[in-house]
């Protein structure tokens, strides 16, 4: 319910203890570190980068070990993976783990060689494979596929890239070589595209043959090797059988590390958490044997804090009341208030000084979402499991928990609004008992009639309802700014600014209550006469008030323009009050919705496929209609909330409190002070 | 004839609130899928954005909804209606019809955009989410007095 004091913090510490002290900090997590520059001789800064990026590339390692294993290794992953939240551990066992760092990091690099081994012997078997596929055309060549000779003769091997047979290859080296009989030829194998040719001559004709051959389109084989092809193929196939047995070797190496990864991870986290504190001090300033840290601290742990850093580091700590807009900000609300918070922060933090809206908005909040949502059984469903997340995963992260705390509460307010409204999953028990036990239904208020009224049958009491409920929240936003401004002393501000519209809205409405226009939407309800002369007056005098004071300007007639012009503001006031009636039309949705799943699913009559039908389509239709109108009524919510509400009085732009802490992926360490 | 006229009132609801969806989850469906191929870990996110322009197809078949059970089509009893019973029927089904099919196209270009600023800025998903849902108050506008309309003829008892 309100904006903590903030105290700013200074500690003096021995350098010795800098990065212990840092560690502490960072495992309490309640202080904002700013960085100090001390213009002074005494004083000087230093530079921790390099040990910085050391431990992050420390840290990346580990990201990469765990990779490695995660890529031959199927890891369970549990469906609410991001609702358990990081492990907590001791300060004993971290340090027990700690001490294996050297021995860590050595495994990781081994895991990694072990990866860049097995791609090393994949890419062999790739080439040996690639050598197989070039020599299969020289298979029926029994020499080796080197160059051969005797004192006369020698040997060529080659390819044309055409078929080709002895005869025409004959005629045609005819035509350009004389001693064609010098020469032998024998076809290795032929197809399509190419020809392999395997070719004795005499020397003496060598340099004249090569001519003429090359003439006619002969090229060299690509591939050589010193045994004959066909045994040379056969050794690159035992080639690959033992490279696949090395891979196989390798992989059952890394698999057989496989509960190695909670370490790895470990050390992710705790190389991400020393960098962190690296980082964290270039932001001290040191004289030769001591370091300063200055920063901002809420109120209610300064003394804690203080009380522990002088235990463990004989540290002097120094904590004074600081006001301002550059301090932090941090709220703090009760139970019932706290969860939606976030979706105050997701606005802005208030400004300090400030009044913190959060609790006022949590009740407008849970029945603005109960009203759109409007279903006791959506409600059952959605407080159910929220209920049952936050009991079963206790290290859930903070702001989700926060999230799912505030769902819980919209879910009860969605169960009060479904029962007052009649909407059970619709009209489920309704349709039930008449496709499937064949008689009127019993009569539960609630669940098959509603306590209040069915929103179906009388859309306009909803609505007018609706706009009255939008009448409060925009009168609560006035009266708000108005303690805004009692709390700064300006209280004719709250006049003039708040009071004037009050004033002139309200009369607007009594008198419009006093016509015959609304009384047909109000089940004939209307004031007498006589009050559409009060609501006149009213209007006339809030009218009056933002006409001459609404702008503070010392000009009389820039003042009067400026007034004018802000008692034009009265349409958006207009537009502001019809918004609310998506509070019906989002509830009319999730109701009639609802009603569409049931007498879809009731469409096969009562027999065994009916009842199989129902249940499918029930199960199907109603989760999503939940998704969709949950979606709708937490966007509409929000927006009533930024847009209404807070346009009315607040101003926001606070900064957020960021304090030093524990920033890991699976293990949180912390010390609660 | 004013049978005809209601269902055809129902049908153009459904159809074209239906096409202005698809356009508009389409359009944030694409933007959605190039976020997630550089960071798989936004898809809760980038699915609320992405759904936001589909309400307004479910807002024109909740009015033919409403329409097919004001004329007894649905639940039974679906007698003679007059002419003009139908064409108000039809008339009633107007406003989400159109509101509906250019609402969700904008409201899915507010949301592709949404969908950028948060795969570059996480921390902004609240203020992303208020951008789109300001297009939508004129489909839920439309919705409300297509069924105050269909409301209204009922209560007229022609």
């Amino acid at each position: 319910m309100a904006i903590l004091q903030m105290q700013r913090i200074n500690i003096f510490a021995l350098q010795k203890h800098s990065k212990a002290l840092l560690e502490t900090l960072q495992r309490a997590g309640v202080v904002e570190i700013e960085p100090l520059a001390l213009s002074d001789s005494v004083f000087y800064k230093e530079d921790s980068s390099s040990l910085c990026s050391g431990y992050l590339r420390n840290a990346a390692l580990m990201r990469n070990a765990q990779e490695v294993l995660e890529s031959y290794i199927k890891y369970k992953k549990s469906l609410f993976q991001s609702l358990k939240g990081r492990i907590p551990i001791s300060q004993e066992e971290y340090e027990r783990c700690a001490a294996k760092a050297n021995e860590v990091v050595k495994f990781a690099y081994e895991l990694i060689n072990n990866q860049k081994r097995i791609i090393e012997t994949k890419a062999k078997i790739v080439a040996a494979e690639n050598k197989i596929e070039s020599l299969i055309p020289w298979e029926a060549l029994d020499v080796p596929m080197t160059p051969q000779s005797t004192k006369t003769s020698r040997t060529v091997l080659g390819s044309f890239a055409e078929a080709i047979d002895l005869e025409t290859l004959r005629l045609r080296l005819a035509d350009i070589l004389p001693d064609i009989e010098l020469c032998d030829f024998e076809i290795i194998s032929k197809d399509d595209k190419q020809t392999c040719v395997f070719v004795i001559c005499r020397n003496e004709c060598y340099d004249e043959l090569m001519s003429a051959l090359r003439k006619l389109g002969f090229s060299l084989p690509a591939v050589s090797c010193k045994t004959s092809p066909k045994e040379a193929i056969k050794d690159l196939k035992a080639d690959i059988a033992s490279y696949e047995k090395l891979i196989k070797a390798y992989e059952e190496e890394i698999i057989s590390h496989k509960d190695k990864i909670s370490m790895l991870r470990f050390f992710e986290d705790y190389y991400t958490m020393k960098a962190d504190t690296y980082a964290q001090l270039e932001n001290l300033s040191y004289s030769p044997h001591t370091v300063v840290l200055t920063g901002y601290i809420p109120k209610d742990k300064s003394e804690k804090l203080s009380k522990l850093l002088f235990e463990r580091y004989d540290a002097q700590v120094e904590c004074e009341d600081v006001e301002g807009d550059d301090v932090p900000v941090v709220i703090k609300n009760n139970k019932f208030s706290e969860p939606v918070e976030g979706v105050l922060l997701s606005y802005s933090p208030p400004k300090r000084g400030e009044l913190d809206p959060t609790a006022i908005m949590a009740i407008f909040y849970y029945i603005f979402f109960g009203l759109m949502f409007s279903d006791a059984g959506y409600g059952l469903v959605m407080s159910l499991a929220c209920f049952i997340a936050v009991k079963a995963f206790k290290n859930m992260e903070k702001g989700l928990k926060r999230s799912i705390k505030m769902f819980f509460w919209c879910g009860v307010s969605t169960f009060i609004w479904g029962l007052l409204f009649g909407s059970f999953f619709g009209d489920a028990v309704n349709v039930i008992f008449e496709t499937f036990v064949g008689k009127e239904p019993p009569n539960i208020p609630g669940i098959t009639t509603p306590i209040w009224f069915s929103p179906t049958l009388q859309p306009t009491t909803l609505l007018m309802f609706s706009f009255a409920l939008g009448l409060v929240h925009l009168y609560t936003g006035l009266i708000l700014q108005a303690v805004n401004y009692i709390r700064d002393k300006h209280f004719f501000y709250a006049i003039f600014d708040d009071l004037s519209w009050i004033l002139l809205v309200s009369g607007g409405v009594i008198a419009l209550l006093s016509t015959d226009m609304l009384s047909g939407m109000m089940n004939g309800f209307k004031l007498s006469s006589e009050w559409m002369t009060v609501g006149g007056i009213m209007a006339a005098i809030g009218a009056v008030i933002i006409l001459i004071f609404s702008d503070r300007n010392r000009n009389p007639i820039k003042r009067f323009i400026k007034g004018a012009y802000n008692l034009y503001g009265a349409t958006s006031y207009l537009s502001d009050i019809l918004s609310y009636s998506r509070l019906l039309a989002l509830g009319l949705a999730t109701g009639v919705v609802a009603q569409v799943f049931n007498q879809l699913g009731s469409m096969f009559g009562s027999g065994a496929v009916g009842i199989i039908v129902f249940i499918l389509v029930f199960i199907i239709g109603h989760a999503l209609n939940i998704g969709i109108n949950a979606l709708g009524a937490y966007v509409h919510t929000n927006r009533l909330q930024f847009v209404e509400f807070f346009g009315k009085f607040y101003e926001g732009g606070g900064k957020e409190f960021t304090p030093y802490e524990v920033k890991t992926k699976y293990y949180n360490i912390k010390e609660d002070i | 004839m004013g049978l005809f006229l209601a269902i055809l009132g129902a049908a153009i609801a459904t159809f074209m609130a239906g096409i202005g969806s698809s356009i508009g989850v389409g359009k944030a469906g694409v933007a959605a899928a190039g976020t997630l191929a550089e960071e798989p870990s936004l898809f809760s996110k980038v699915l609320i954005l992405m759904l936001l322009p589909a309400t307004q197809g479910i807002y024109g078949l909740l009015v033919a909804f409403l329409t097919l059970q004001a004329v007894g089509v649905i639940g039974g009893g679906a007698g003679e209606i007059s002419t003009v019973e139908g064409a108000l029927y039809l008339a009633a089904c107007l406003p989400i019809a159109f509101s509906g099919l250019f609402s969700a196209v904008h409201q899915g270009k507010c949301s592709v955009a949404g969908i950028q600023t948060v795969s570059k800025r996480t921390d902004t998903m609240g203020k992303a989410l208020i951008i789109p849902a300001m297009v939508e108050t004129y489909a839920i506008l439309a919705l409300l007095i297509s069924i105050l309309g269909i409301n209204g003829i009922q209560a007229l008892n022609l």
